[in-house]
């Protein structure tokens, strides 16, 4: 399949394959970083996720007409507002959600499947209900548009290098949260062993709706990184959501380089394949290699060495 | 003559209860079967009360259920004149509760120092108080491990240290001596009498060691199919007998 490029036009197309990749590594990582917090801390597969996704898009789509029709002026920073907005969004619906269905249902890690599942298809219909059944675009700001000329035939576009740059603020904001602030440690504790978290008087209740909440703004940030590489409509979000889940199982669950490497990997190869196959067979080899991967590691990529 | 009866204060509200932790009448189930069947307890400040008893009996039970982690059925639990029965985990905490488990139950993927930090939630403080280190010099030469490559008896100091950041008035310790080598069990039984004399805290210790028990706790009770069977203080205990319910 690569006999009819010559080795220089390989590499500009490894290169730039590579970035559309990285692109996509950036909605995969905030996706999974979220699912993988509400996973590992509660054991909920919350499958309305790529829905908490599209909230963030969608309100990305409000606040940018929003800033067009009014404040013209402010538009080329809309975006860093729509990102803020996203996040609380997509938290606050979290919080409601965790509060009114899902606290519920901790016990039962299956009927949340289920519930979620359920919820997934009621978000669907009021987004469609709402925004319509036709996909919407968001408009950039004129920054945004154009790429940089890296070498003759390589480009890399703003936007992507934009993408990028968040995600890895919000993986290292993340990264931040759990591992030096004091709710991260409560965090770790109620994921670790719920019942002696509140023993040592841990408010398991209240962490588990922060971090719900937490997980789904993470969603709705990702949501506003889509907007830049593909349309919003009702649906978008059961895309991203099967791929999700395998980054998650992947990286291991509970382990944030694991998440990172998976994200990677998975979106690199997918990315790459693409170009030369069709997208259906670039996504059949991709899961081929991770079942094969998984049959070998269970556990996935990462995991810690301490006795239990 | 006429004369006015004073009426009688109604019998629970009691402004001074002495007993800092009082249990009255507790029963606790795991589902449809009942383990604890109407326990009474009361444990005076500063005391130090080991519950005795076999395997099944309803040691960790009555720990499980003290500390929330098992709801009670019927009954009554009160820390320092609260009642706490029908709070969470945590909100005793607040109260003045704290639970060293049994298997010590360490947050294994959390350093030593965060698992102690764990333990300042309701207090609000933000560094780990030096009088803890002070107590168990191992945890501070230890501070950057992570808790689940400690061993058996530093673990151990780490629940206990990990408790006593709360502040508690009753710690509560459910076979602390288990898997642990002797020498570290005398020890043990040191440090716990050491605490009780710098905090005045009472101290509940659920055990199947005899010689422990006998070394630390002011006064015994024996637990049997979740009933109390026996109680005696220290100073007349009949060793023989007790010995006796012990033995399988």
């Amino acid at each position: 399949m690569f006999g009819d490029y010559s080795l220089g036009d390989l590499g500009a197309i490894f290169a730039m394959q590579g970035f559309a990749g990285l692109i996509l590594f950036s909605v995969y990582l905030l996706m999974a970083l979220g699912l993988a917090i509400i996973f590992g801390q509660m054991g909920v597969i919350n499958m309305a996720h790529g829905e908490f996704m599209i909230l963030g898009a969608y309100v990305t789509y409000l606040c940018s007409t929003f800033f067009q029709s009014y404040l013209p002026g402010l538009f080329p920073i809309s975006f860093f507002v729509a990102m803020g907005l996203a996040f609380l969004a997509s938290g606050a619906l979290g919080m409601l959600v965790e509060w009114g269905l899902i606290r519920f249902l901790y016990k039962r890690p299956l009927d949340t499947l289920l519930a979620t599942w359920g919820l997934s298809l009621i978000l669907q219909q009021a987004y469609r209900s709402i925004f319509g059944a036709r996909e919407v675009g968001v408009e950039l700001p004129a920054w945004l548009i154009g790429s940089v000329q890296v070498t003759d035939t390589i480009e890399v576009p703003i936007n992507g290098l934009f993408v990028m740059a968040v995600t890895l603020l919000i993986t290292g904001a993340v990264a931040l949260l759990i591992f030096r602030s004091r709710f991260g440690q409560q965090m770790r504790a109620v994921m670790a062993n719920r019942a002696m978290a509140g023993a040592v008087g841990i408010d398991t209740d209240k962490v588990d709706r922060t971090t719900f909440g937490l997980g789904c703004g993470i969603a709705g940030v990702a949501g506003s990184a889509f907007t830049m590489i593909g349309s919003t409509g009702p649906t978008s979000g059961q895309l991203y959501i099967v791929d999700t889940f395998l980054i998650v199982v992947f990286g291991g669950a509970a382990s944030l380089v694991g998440t990172i490497a998976s994200a990677f990997s998975i979106s690199q190869t997918q990315s790459t394949l693409e170009f030369f196959l069709s997208g259906s067979m670039a996504k059949v080899l991709t899961l081929l290699a991770v079942v094969g991967i998984l049959m070998l590691r269970p556990q996935g990529l990462f995991t810690l060495k301490v006795r239990r | 003559m006429l004369q006015t009866v004073p009426a009688p204060p109604p019998p629970d509200v009691r402004p001074t209860d002495p007993a800092m932790l009082a249990i009255r009448g507790l029963h606790a189930a795991y589902g449809q079967s009942e383990v604890l069947h109407g326990l009474d307890i009361a444990v005076a400040p500063g005391e130090i009360v080991a519950v005795m008893g076999r395997n099944g009996m309803g040691k960790s039970t009555l720990m499980k259920t003290l500390m929330g982690i098992l709801p009670a059925t019927f009954g009554t639990i009160a820390v320092d004149g609260h009642d706490v029965t029908g709070l969470k985990s945590h909100a005793r905490v607040a109260r003045g509760l704290a639970y060293v488990p049994q298997g010590r139950m360490i947050f294994s993927t959390m350093t030593v120092q965060e698992n102690i930090e764990t333990g300042l939630t309701v207090t609000g403080a933000r560094r780990v108080p030096e009088d803890l280190y002070a107590m168990f010099p191992v945890l501070l030469e230890m501070k950057g491990r992570r808790g689940g490559n400690l061993s058996g008896g530093q673990q151990q100091q780490l629940a206990i240290a990990r408790a006593l950041a709360s502040r508690p008035k009753v710690l509560l310790l459910d076979e602390p001596t288990e898997g642990i080598q002797p020498s570290i069990i005398r020890e043990m039984g040191r440090t716990l009498k050491a605490i009780r004399d710098a905090r005045g805290l009472s101290i509940v210790v659920s055990e199947q060691v005899l010689s422990f028990a006998l070394d630390v706790a002011d006064r015994v009770l024996v637990i049997e199919n979740g009933a109390i069977v026996h109680e005696s203080p220290r100073a007349d205990i009949d060793e023989a007998q007790v010995a006796r319910f012990l033995s399988v």
